[in-house]
């Protein structure tokens, strides 16, 4: 057993873990934090996605101990003070869910999209950026229009309703 | 038109999203118990093999480990086999051949990640460790894997009670009929397809946890289930688990299920016996490729179907011989997929007078095969619009023109295979679907995509789909072994608000949101104050669960029924209240009047006298406000629609870029038109999977060789379009709120668009799903070489 230290959302966190426990397997079991899915073994389908230091990574694929240090950041640390992540209520707005599950990623995964790519994006660029975000509900229409408008939100832009 | 802000038809954002986009969704792996152990399970490399010795002593000596169970301790605890609930009588009307299905397997393993035994340990990672030191000594058999040859002699019997492998073979239809039909024919197509096998991959892997009080001598298992009260009377009654009072089955949030959370597993049915043996509650989640193994996969059909028409190109008959695979074992509905869900859909939309089906289904050494969204119909669906579409082309027809002129145009419609179609307007559907996809400007496109050196193609599919699954004395004269009503019960609380508990089951589909919706606009209240109560066979009585379309036609239902009773019980209250006579009292938005005075009462007010019971005598009026109900439907509900493609391919790469989607769907009654239209995404992209992306692959000895998301074609975002959808609802009668289901939609009708677009694109008849690059690639070449010879 190693001992690992790191901030998660916010909070300074410690624990002790065997050498080969992921970060996800960190968070879900030690921390509880079960907002971070895990929904494959290969690193393609994204349900893991945290932020660590400021960067998007599936959190399947990494060690535990090898964020030792790190700032992570996940689902749950997104919204304020009972205020909503403008990603997390763009994906309310427009339906870029149904079960939930590869939700949690596609937003972590969304938000770093906007952070590389800027405010203004068009539906191709965030087609190829979700590549690595698999979702088997929505057919990614929703999802695209979500991260579309979220994106702008994120810039400070009101909120475009979802068309009706 | 305009869309109302509340109540039904209004697009009111989801109820449960909040915990969804926060990360408090509560699924069954975020579901801890104190004591908790981790199953892994040992699982058979081989696909076909005897088990000589299961040595398990190393693993035992291995840290950490709590116990190691195979077959031998299930049959010593005399638990049943896993089961399937759909009887279907060969030709000659006997039975069908069901090889026994155990949890661990009884001496043989018949496929790649058949369930050996079960390792559960302190940690997963230890369960893991220990797993791989069970020696098991196999004597390998040779593998029946190809659907075409697992008949033929010699290849080997998976099951005893199936010599030959053949599970059953069956038919529906008038054979005289149909080949009076064929006789009297001015055309005949004829094609051969398959229809690809597919894997559901829900996002969230299957997963159970089994725990045991021995005080009470209960169990409670957390799956992931699609129907948990269908899976606790499976438990019970055939694999004795324990009665149902002993047994709470709780399905929590689940991530989507797409058909292959209805079914009883052995990973389930394992955790929560093993909970009682190892006196220790024991958690088992599937990692993907697990998934890949052991999940019932989808479709795996082979087909051969011919169509009769006449000189004016009217369709006479449709005569189709199918071979479906159903894997190694009979899985829960897996019988009832080829038959009552395929052939019985071989009509389509269209008024045929003859039609007769053959279906045989065989045993291989590959996972079970059950209903995947859509379950049967798309391959009926595929049949059906292929031979359309090929049809029209052959006689030098306009494909749309040739569907109107075949389209059933009077309701009530009964086909020659089962169906009494009640209710549709196709024609419209197809005008409409055409303007929406700009099908007048297609000549012009497909005319610029040439000049860029690629091919333009359009395709059709005019689907029809049996939902609302469905009466209970249909289902039980054709094999079910239940009956498929749904209950509700509408529980209002003293001060007002309401806690309406369903049988169905929401992985997705957002009954949350649609059901309190219903409820809200029924009763006048706001939507905050309703909550729906699903998943957990303590809290709602009874239920059969959410596939097949069925939520909204058979689950509202029972609602509405419910909700009928509580504003009747509810006027007698107001009447006795406010001192009126019942019939005049009124009831409207939210509110109970006198007719013809100033007196009012608000539904909340009405809630809490009812229960205060102050204002009335026991002798007048029981008190108290909750009623439940069974609703049972009449028919099955059909939606259809008309889903138009258009495709450009790259005839260099052979890359396939759809490049506008349409689609116009008849679902009835719409309650929630947001999330119906991302239901119809879903399926679509669904279906465009299985059309361009998805093929399962088994090597010659069973290995399955897509068994990850880096080998099997899962569909991403860059992979598809955004849609055009548009609606053409006439209300299904069958049902009191007109619903006629949307869930199943798009996976029906996308692959054969898809396959329609390519061939118009192509000039060419022939290309099997998936139609990846590769495939479309050889079959330009295939072209250009018959282009050349000409």
């Amino acid at each position: 057993m190693a001992t690992v230290s790191m901030t998660v959302n916010g909070k300074a966190v410690s624990g002790n873990v065997e050498p080969r426990t992921l970060l996800v397997q960190f968070l879900r079991e030690n921390l509880r934090l079960t907002g971070t899915h895990v929904g494959c073994d290969t690193s393609q389908c994204g349900a893991c996605v945290v932020h660590v230091d400021g960067k998007a990574v599936k959190s399947c694929t990494l060690l535990a101990l090898s964020c030792d240090g790190s700032d992570v950041v996940t689902i749950e640390g997104l919204a304020h003070d009972g205020k909503l992540h403008p990603m997390q209520e763009a994906f309310r707005e427009h339906h870029g869910l149904q079960c939930g599950y590869c939700t949690p990623g596609m937003i972590m995964s969304a938000i770093d999209i906007v952070n590389r790519k800027g405010n203004a994006l068009d539906e191709h660029t965030i087609r190829e950026e979700l590549e690595g975000n698999i979702c088997r509900c929505t057919g990614y229409h929703n999802i695209v229009k979500a991260v579309e408008a979220g994106a702008a939100a994120m810039g400070g832009k009101a909120m475009p309703m979802a068309a009706e | 038109m305009t869309t109302p802000a509340t109540g039904v038809g209004a697009p009111i954002r989801r109820k449960e999203d909040h915990r969804f986009i926060t990360g408090k969704g509560n699924y069954t792996d975020d579901i801890n118990r104190p004591g908790q152990t981790y199953a892994v399970f040992v699982r058979s490399p081989h696909a076909h093999a005897k088990i000589r010795k299961i040595d398990a002593a190393a693993a035992r000596a291995m840290p950490g480990v709590v116990g190691i169970l195979t077959g031998a301790d299930l049959a010593a605890d005399k638990v049943g086999g896993l089961i399937c609930g759909w009887m279907i009588h060969n030709k000659d009307g006997s039975p069908m051949s069901a090889g026994a299905h155990p949890a661990l397997a009884d001496g043989k393993v018949r496929y790649v990640g058949d369930h050996v035994a079960v390792v559960i340990a302190e940690s997963l990672a230890e369960a893991r460790d220990a797993a791989e030191k069970v020696a098991v000594d196999y004597e390998v058999l040779p593998a029946v894997v190809d659907l075409a040859s697992a008949t033929a002699k010699g290849v080997g019997t998976i099951h005893d009670v199936a010599p030959n492998n053949v599970v059953f073979d069956w038919h529906l239809g008038d054979k005289a009929a149909t080949e009076a039909a064929f006789k009297k024919a001015r055309h005949i197509t004829r094609i051969t397809l398959a229809n690809n096998r597919l894997v559901p991959n829900a996002m969230e892997p299957r997963a159970a946890l089994g725990d045991y009080d021995a005080g009470e001598d209960s169990f409670t298992l957390y799956t992931t289930s699609q129907n948990p009260h269908v899976a606790r009377l499976i438990l019970s009654a055939f694999i004795g688990i324990a009665p149902e009072h002993k047994l709470r089955v709780i399905a929590p949030d689940v991530g989507g299920g797409f058909g292959s959370k209805i079914y009883v597993y052995a990973e389930e049915t394992v955790c929560v016996w093993a909970a009682k043996r190892v006196g220790r509650p024991v958690k088992w989640v599937a990692d993907r490729t697990e998934e890949f193994l052991a999940v019932a996969h989808g479709r795996d059909h082979l087909t051969h179907a011919e169509m009769a028409v006449d000189e004016e190109g009217k369709i006479l008959a449709i005569r189709v011989k199918t071979r479906a695979n159903l894997g190694a074992y009979l899985s829960t509905f897996a019988s009832a997929v080829p038959t009552y869900l395929y052939a019985p859909l071989l009509s389509g939309q269209y008024d045929i007078p003859a039609i007769y089906a053959e279906v045989e289904t065989v045993y291989t050494n590959t996972a079970p095969v059950d209903a995947y969204r859509g379950a049967g119909r798309p391959e009926a669906t595929f049949v059906v619009e292929r031979l359309v579409e090929v049809a029209a082309r052959e006689m030098g027809q306009d494909p749309a023109k040739f569907r109107l002129k075949n389209f059933v145009k009077k309701w009530p419609h009964q086909t020659p295979v089962i169906m009494m179609y009640d209710a549709g307007d196709y024609a419209g559907s197809m005008r409409q679907a055409q303007k929406l996809a700009d099908v007048a400007g297609f000549g012009k496109r497909k005319r610029d995509s040439a000049r860029n050196g690629k091919l333009r193609g359009l395709g059709y599919s005019a689907y029809i789909e049996a939902c609302g699954i469905a009466p209970s004395s249909a289902v039980g004269s054709l094999g079910a072994g239940v009956g498929l009503w749904e209950s509700a019960e509408v529980r209002v609380n003293p001060t007002g608000n309401v806690e309406v508990l369903t049988g169905s089951h929401s992985h997705g589909q957002g009954h949350e949101t649609t059901f309190a919706q219903l409820v809200a606009g029924r009763l006048g209240i706001p939507i905050e104050q309703v909550s729906i109560v699903h998943g957990d066979t303590d809290k709602v009585q009874f239920g059969m669960g959410t596939y097949g379309s069925r939520s909204g036609a058979v689950g509202m239902s029972a609602i509405v029924k419910a909700l009928d009773k509580v504003e009747a019980k509810a006027r007698k209250v107001a009447a006795l209240c406010m001192e009126a006579a019942e019939g005049d009292i009124d009831f409207k938005d939210g509110k109970f009047t006198v007719k013809g005075t100033d007196k009012s009462m608000a539904f909340g007010e009405v809630a809490l006298q009812a229960y205060i019971a102050h204002k009335f005598t026991g002798q007048q009026l029981e008190p108290g406000l909750k009623e439940g109900a069974f609703f049972d439907p009449t028919n099955f509900t059909f939606p259809a629609g008309v889903h138009i493609c258009e495709v450009e391919i790259d005839p260099e790469t052979g890359v396939t870029k759809i490049e506008k989607w349409t689609a116009v769907d008849d679902f009835g009654t719409v309650i929630n038109p947001m999330i119906v239209e991302g239901q119809v995404h879903g399926g679509i992209a669904q279906g465009v999977g299985q059309a361009l992306h998805e093929g399962t692959v088994y090597d010659k000895n069973g290995q399955l060789l897509t068994a990850s998301f880096m080998d099997y074609g899962m569909p991403r975002a860059d992979d598809l379009p955004s849609y055009s959808l548009g609606f053409n609802g006439t209300a299904a009668p069958s049902n009191p709120l007109g619903i006629k289901g949307c869930g199943e939609a798009g996976a029906i009708a996308a692959p054969p668009a898809v396959i329609n677009a390519i061939t118009d694109a192509l000039g060419h008849e022939e290309i099997a799903m998936p139609a990846t690059p590769q495939a479309v690639w050889l079959a330009v070449q295939k072209m250009a070489k018959s282009i050349a010879a000409e």
